[in-house]
């Protein structure tokens, strides 16, 4: 049990809902949410397929502790072929959006095709409708969730939608639920968007009650909750400075990419981090961090509320963003600050509501900015194209360019177009700070050279998120490893990849793995779950989660050349820090990686590895 | 002028062990320092009263110092050693 066992399919082009019975087969393979929502996508979508074409699907899961008792049990996932990469996309949110639809009784829903008229999808229990979106298209996130709650009557309604973003199809689009919690990367809301799909509005009060052996979840989830609890990380570090609290940590060891990743160090890397959001400002005598706030169920709550200096310049006329919202996690801050030069935390923090607002990816976003102001800065855009100097640093630019971005207008377009085609249209691609074209996060492999392998091998393109080896290299979890070498970083990176992918496929966040290994999700879920959930087979469905992403790129047209990064990475020595002299060795850790994974030389899995797995070939 | 017997060095400070800087320190979180040559980070710590438990991510210029090196590890002039209790991100 622990699962619905119920999915939604709609079809989009002839505006229809129906339920369908689980994959019960697949659900003891795959699991569910990101593993298993990836095996009904691969069946079932040809890869060669156009991203934004209506033959794209995207879908919504759960996994099967989304909306228990067990903590972070937020999770959910959209999985799609996104348009910023042509792969595998797979994005994953938190809020309360996830718990509300298994409330309602599913696991899974499944779109198709494309409405002839903007939609919305709204699901009360078992009743599932499309209904016109007229009152919310053109629509920002945040007026859509106020309007469909007052519209059904009812403030727990739970909203997932796009913005104008996602609707004008940029690159980078998101999904946003709960006002500031997003399945962010790889354009996944620019397929939605594509679809005419503006929203999915849920609300259920059949809850998830058929858990296999409820006596020894509630043991389960007790004991694990403990050790969250008795973690330094989770039970203070986290609530206390979230994520932002790496923005001194990168910077001090000299791998926090600067403008571009010309820089390894930021100047005004304590202006923007975790201390700072705790500092009183000197104008109205608050800090900008205002609390902190939890996903459905969990028990780190490392999420960020924030406020904005009234007497800033990108707000001093617009009070309507006066109000406390979604404040700056580290990967937001540093794609929007240090990648561009921006040293300002009241822009920063704008810039952040803005993404949330209209529902784009502040990584993609930010760095994508940062490309184009090198290529300002190399005289290949010109003050004419933009109607501003791109200057690096500069918090106006910043502000400005967001608003064009969200508004699809002048050069706002071609920022939303993300980093790779930009660099390319100006004849620099070397230029995009990516991998498969996604824009990295905020670590520099130079520094950390496990990352880049775990970006190069990204399914989804360059992502912390996928294979978090900064864990191990910089922060000690749970050994310490040396971030300047590259021995012993291909296991590293491949059991990273595989834990993962076991985590996004149960319900719970990443972020728990700081105090829990495998071993402390295993009974948890083999509670819940019927079926054998052992570590051994945990294990097992990690690894085939990961290949079966793997080969739906390698069918997608991927092969082993896009497991690369970008030259600057490759060739330009760290000017100084711990790194100095160093480039990414990646040569020297993928040839392992292929062997250790039981891929060919191509990176293409082999017919042994496709067997124990029991993947097809 | 640094004297012959002496270094300077700054003490970062970082997350909650920003407390135990002193106020005027805080807003920085560095803490410029000048100590007798031959001081270690151990004895910084010591010194600093820094519990050994929130000591632990231990870095001079950057570098990562493994606890069992910081009681021999010798500070020179200009390093910067800097400190965080157990923290994470992502
Ligand atoms: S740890 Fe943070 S992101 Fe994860 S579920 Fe909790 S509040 Fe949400």
């Amino acid at each position: 049990m622990a699962w619905q066992r119920k999915i939604l399919r709609v079809d989009l082009t002839k505006g229809t809902c129906t339920a369908e019975p689980l994959n019960m087969d697949w659900a003891q393979d795959y699991l569910g949410q990101r593993g298993l929502a990836t095996k009904y996508f691969c069946e079932e979508v040809d890869p060669k397929v156009d991203p934004l074409a209506p033959e794209n699907k995207l879908i919504y899961a759960t996994g099967p502790l989304t909306g228990t008792m067990a903590s972070t049990g937020a999770r959910f996932s959209v999985i799609t072929k996104g348009p910023l990469t042509g792969a595998i996309a797979c994005s994953n949110s938190g809020g309360y959006f996830g718990a509300e639809l298994r409330f309602a009784g599913w696991d899974m829903i499944i779109l198709e095709g494309k409405s002839p008229i903007p939609v919305y999808l709204h699901i009360e229990n078992d009743k599932a409708r499309l209904l016109p979106a007229d009152e919310i298209w053109g629509k920002s996130t945040w007026d859509t969730e106020a309007i469909l709650k007052k519209k059904h009557h009812d403030p727990l309604t739970r909203v997932s939608s796009v913005g104008r973003a996602g609707e004008s199809q940029v690159m980078f689009a998101a999904i946003v639920n709960d006002l500031h919690r997003a399945a962010g990367r790889s354009g996944v809301g620019a397929v939605m968007g594509s679809k005419n799909l503006k929203a999915v509005a849920v609300r259920g009060t059949v809850g998830v009650g058929n858990l296999r052996d409820p006596k020894g979840f509630m043991q389960a989830t007790v004991a694990a909750k403990k050790v969250l609890a008795d973690n330094a990380v989770t039970g203070q570090g986290l609530p206390k400075f979230g994520t932002q609290v790496l923005m001194n940590v990168i910077n001090e060891m000299g791998a926090l990419p600067t403008r571009n990743h010309r820089d390894v160090k930021f100047e005004d890397a304590n202006r923007i981090g975790a201390e700072a959001m705790h500092e009183k400002r000197p104008t109205d005598g608050r800090a900008n961090l205002v609390t902190n706030q939890a996903c459905f169920g969990c028990t780190i709550a490392c999420g960020r509320i924030s406020k904005i200096d009234e007497t800033h310049f990108s707000v001093v006329n617009k009070p309507e963003y006066w109000g406390a919202s979604g404040g700056l996690e580290y990967e937001a801050a540093w794609a929007l600050g240090a990648a561009t030069g921006v040293g300002d935390l009241e822009a920063l923090t704008y810039a952040n509501f803005l993404c949330n607002e209209d529902g784009i990816d502040p990584i993609s976003f930010g760095a994508t900015v940062g490309a184009a102001m090198e290529l300002y800065d190399l005289g290949l855009i010109k003050e004419s194209d933009v109607g501003f100097p791109l200057l690096f640093g500069s918090a106006e630019v910043l502000t400005k360019l967001t608003e064009m971005t969200v508004n699809g207008v002048g050069f706002g377009k071609e920022i939303g177009l993300g980093s790779k085609r930009l660099c390319a249209k100006h004849g620099r691609p070397e230029l995009s700070m990516s991998v498969k074209g996604q824009e990295f996060p905020a670590y520099d492999s130079r520094g950390i050279q496990g990352m880049g392998l775990a970006y190069a091998t990204s399914n989804r393109g360059a992502c912390h998120l996928r294979g978090y080896t900064v864990a191990s290299e910089v922060l000690g979890i749970p050994v310490k490893t040396d971030p300047l070498v590259t021995e012993g970083k291909a296991g590293l990176v491949k059991a990273f990849q595989d834990a993962t992918a076991v985590f996004d496929s149960s319900g719970l966040c990443v972020f728990t793995s700081f105090a829990w290994t495998l071993a402390d999700v295993q009974p948890q879920l083999q509670a819940a779950c019927e079926g054998d959930w052992s570590m051994e087979k945990l294990e097992l469905v990690g690894e085939r989660i990961w290949n079966l992403e793997r080969q739906f790129n390698n069918a997608a047209g991927f092969t082993h050349k896009d497991d690369n990064l970008p030259q600057r990475l490759l060739s330009e020595a760290v000017k100084e820090g711990p790194a100095k002299g160093l480039v990414n060795g990646l040569d020297k850790m993928l040839p392992e990686y292929y062997a250790l994974r039981g891929w060919s030389k191509e990176g293409v899995p082999t017919l042994e590895t496709t067997q124990r797995l029991g993947l097809s070939a | 002028m640094t004297s012959p017997q002496t270094v300077r060095l700054a003490l970062k400070l970082y997350a909650s062990l920003a407390d135990f800087l002193p106020l005027e320190a805080r807003k920085n979180n560095r803490l410029p320092l000048e100590l007798p040559l031959g001081t270690t980070v151990g004895q910084v710590i010591a010194q600093h009263n820094l519990p050994l438990k929130m000591c632990h991510l231990v870095l001079v210029n950057g570098v990562f110092i493994p606890p069992q090196e910081r009681a021999g590890w010798t500070l020179s002039d200009d390093d910067e050693l800097a400190i965080w209790p157990p923290v994470a991100g992502g």
